[in-house]
């Protein structure tokens, strides 16, 4: 019942980011490299669907968790780890890394999926999800799981945590760049909205967020919940640049990732259209798929659902 | 003991038992009322049920504005949230302007489990036992937790309510007559005395089940009021047993051990000991493990007995002169 990992991956991935990190002569003075070897999105597709197939099992084994808004930040996590950020997995702490917090963290597994991919760590460790003296928590701790940036599960918290980060490589002129990933229901909470306050008004161009936009909260859809539209001009009149994009397809993610690379002091917010449970049938849009871990019948049959690559279409 | 509900579903069924009496009564959540169980409240009185959304701290100030317009307000979520989230919202919107807002915080202590850290909250006492005027309960099953939550509603003032999302064990006979603040007395004995509450009262119970068996007879307190503390009762304790172990789901700081200690300081000295997650965050975890990783056990208490019991011999001895 295990899923597939993509072992073979992880080396390319691995080397490749080596490479670059090497392949730059003074990448202390922070020259970010462009012309990154580039991953085909046939390869990202391929990631999403074992990263997954991991968020299943490991929620499914652990019994609890939350496979829903893991789910629905799939792609955005993959791009990110795969195709846009400057990182090393065997040096996790290296200062010029981008920098990636994971503000919605009950999200962890689709975090911890994809970090395993990348090589951070071995894909053995996704069993031990939730379990006593486990690596990875219920929630990222960056001092358990390497390649985790920054402790988050308390909603709210993360985006600001991003603009202290883009606010030290402008201080330390370092061209690192920060992304953080927010939830909907999470944009409930007023820090988010101080942190957009303060991103754009210190023009941190070197900081993108992403919206993972999936329309749903705990207590229900956030239209029932607490109301968020017009959310993309609520980023606009906070001083973002905002894009608005297909939060399942990968052309329009990695699009809007270069967009915000060519944005100089304005920060960047793509708002990610997404479906909450994307890619397994019955998980789609239902609200109870937020904290409750797939059964071991679940799993077998989301397993069985998730053997070939989706392709984009998150519009609701 | 049997297995009863949880204290946060007697809570929830608790409200919607109030909310058909009194009109008054106004209930907030934010997005965790299926967890709180406020949801049993919302989905029979939908107008007097507003979601705040995941924002806490606006959640605070919206029920001391209905408060102060004379509602009876119930605000709820995650203990780590609330306090956690809003103390200073809590300070001054709430405590410092005497508001009559009911702060019923749900998945206290470590056996929140597998959540981790992020969601344990284990200061949620040490940060309300700061705020004057705050009463607070921490009730041990749903009988407890029933009545916790009626004396909430009847009670004028600041009240917080510490509540656990496992189910607990039945400590109490349905309409058992609780006192705020009076501590009920569970078993007696003169050896020592165990004061708990919440989670940590079915575990002092069975620690003096085996202290029995080795010939220790303890008295066993149920301290469901924190504040104001059952000084009297503490006091008894002892001066008639002379050895006192406090076991609670709290960090040692400020927590139930830290009221007690106080009383006992002041009152009557005697050795304590303390049953309580020491300064450490939690983890990733089954409740059980949890528990047993972390010292809060049955085992433990009695462990803790004894020590407490050899300290009182010590002192006892060494003022003999021997
Ligand atoms: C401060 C805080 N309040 C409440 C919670 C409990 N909680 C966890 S997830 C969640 C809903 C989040 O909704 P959203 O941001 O839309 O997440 P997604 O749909 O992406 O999973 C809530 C209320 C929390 N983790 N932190
Ligand atoms: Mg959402």
């Amino acid at each position: 019942m295990r899923a597939q990992s993509s072992a073979a991956f992880r080396a390319v991935c691995a080397k490749r980011l080596v490479k670059r990190k090497n392949g730059s002569a003074d990448i202390d003075k922070n020259k970010r490299t462009s012309g990154l070897p580039s991953v085909s999105i046939d390869e990202l597709e391929r990631i999403a669907l074992t990263v997954r197939r991991h968020i299943i099992v490991m929620t499914g084994k652990a019994g609890s968790g939350h496979p829903g808004g893991s789910l629905s930040a799939v792609e955005i996590v993959t791009s990110l780890l795969f195709a846009v950020m400057r990182h090393d997995p065997t040096d996790p702490r290296w200062p010029a890394r981008d920098r990636l917090v994971l503000s919605k963290g009950h999200a962890a597994p689709v975090l911890y999926a994809a970090l395993a991919e990348a090589g951070y760590f071995p894909v053995e460790w996704l069993e031990s999800l939730r379990k006593l003296g486990s690596p990875l928590q219920g929630h990222p701790d960056m001092h358990r799981t390497p390649g985790v940036e920054m402790s988050t599960g308390s909603l709210g918290q993360g985006l600001s945590m991003a603009v202290g980060m883009a606010l030290a490589g402008m201080l330390d002129k370092s061209d690192y760049r920060v992304f953080a990933i927010i939830g909907d229901g999470e944009s409930d909470e007023g820090q988010i909205w101080e942190a957009a306050m303060a991103a754009a008004h210190y023009r941190l161009g070197n900081l993108v967020a992403v919206l993972d936009y999936n329309g749903l909260q705990i207590d229900g859809p956030n239209k029932q919940v607490m109301s968020i539209e017009p959310v993309a001009d609520k980023w606009r009149s906070f001083g973002w640049h905002v894009v608005e994009v297909d939060g399942h397809d990968f052309r329009q993610l990695l699009d809007a990732f270069a967009q915000a690379e060519s944005k100089k002091g304005q920060p960047t917010m793509i708002v990610a259209r997404t479906v909450k449970g994307k890619g397994v049938s019955f998980m789609e849009n239902v609200v109870d798929f937020h904290g409750k871990a797939p059964t071991v019948e679940q799993v077998e049959s989301a397993l069985r659902e998730l053997s070939s690559p989706i392709t984009g279409n998150g519009a609701r | 003991m049997k297995q009863g509900m949880a204290t946060r579903e007697a809570y929830g069924h608790t409200l919607v038992a109030l909310g058909r009496e009194n009109p008054n009564i106004v209930v907030l959540d934010a997005d965790l009322s299926k967890s709180t169980m406020t949801k049993l409240f919302a989905e029979e009185f939908p107008d007097r049920f507003f979601d705040a959304g995941v924002a806490e701290q606006n959640m605070v100030g919206m029920a001391a504005g209905l408060a102060s317009c004379g509602k009876i307000v119930f605000a709820s979520s995650f203990a780590v949230f609330l306090p956690g989230r809003c103390f200073d919202q809590l300070r001054m919107s709430v405590a410092y302007s005497q508001m009559n807002v009911k702060v019923a915080a749900s998945h206290s202590g470590l056996t929140v489990g597998e959540d981790g850290a992020s969601h344990q909250s284990i200061e949620d006492l040490a940060l309300i036992r700061s705020l004057p005027g705050f009463r607070i309960i921490v009730p041990a099953d749903e009988v407890a937790s029933a009545w916790a939550t009626r004396t909430a509603a009847s009670v004028v003032g600041p009240m917080y309510l510490r509540l656990g999302r496992p189910k607990s064990l039945i400590v109490y006979e349905n309409g058992h007559d609780f006192v705020l603040g009076k501590a009920v007395r569970l078993l007696d004995g003169d050896d020592a005395t165990i004061i708990a509450n919440g989670r940590m009262l079915a575990e002092a119970l069975q620690a003096a089940a085996i202290c029995r068996d080795k010939g220790i007879a303890v008295r066993v307190l149920d301290m469901h009021t924190v504040e104001p503390l059952d000084r009297e009762a503490v006091k008894d304790a002892a001066m008639e047993t002379g050895a006192v172990v406090v076991a609670e789901e709290h960090l040692l700081n400020g927590g139930t051990g830290s009221a007690v200690a106080l009383v006992l300081a002041e009152e009557y000295p005697v050795p304590i000991e303390f049953v309580a997650i020491k300064q450490a965050f939690g983890q990733s975890g089954d409740p059980a493990s949890l528990l047993k990783a972390y010292g809060l056990t049955a085992d433990d208490i009695v462990a803790a007995v004894e020590k407490a019991i050899a300290r009182k011999r010590q002192i006892v001895s060494v003022r003999r002169g021997s």
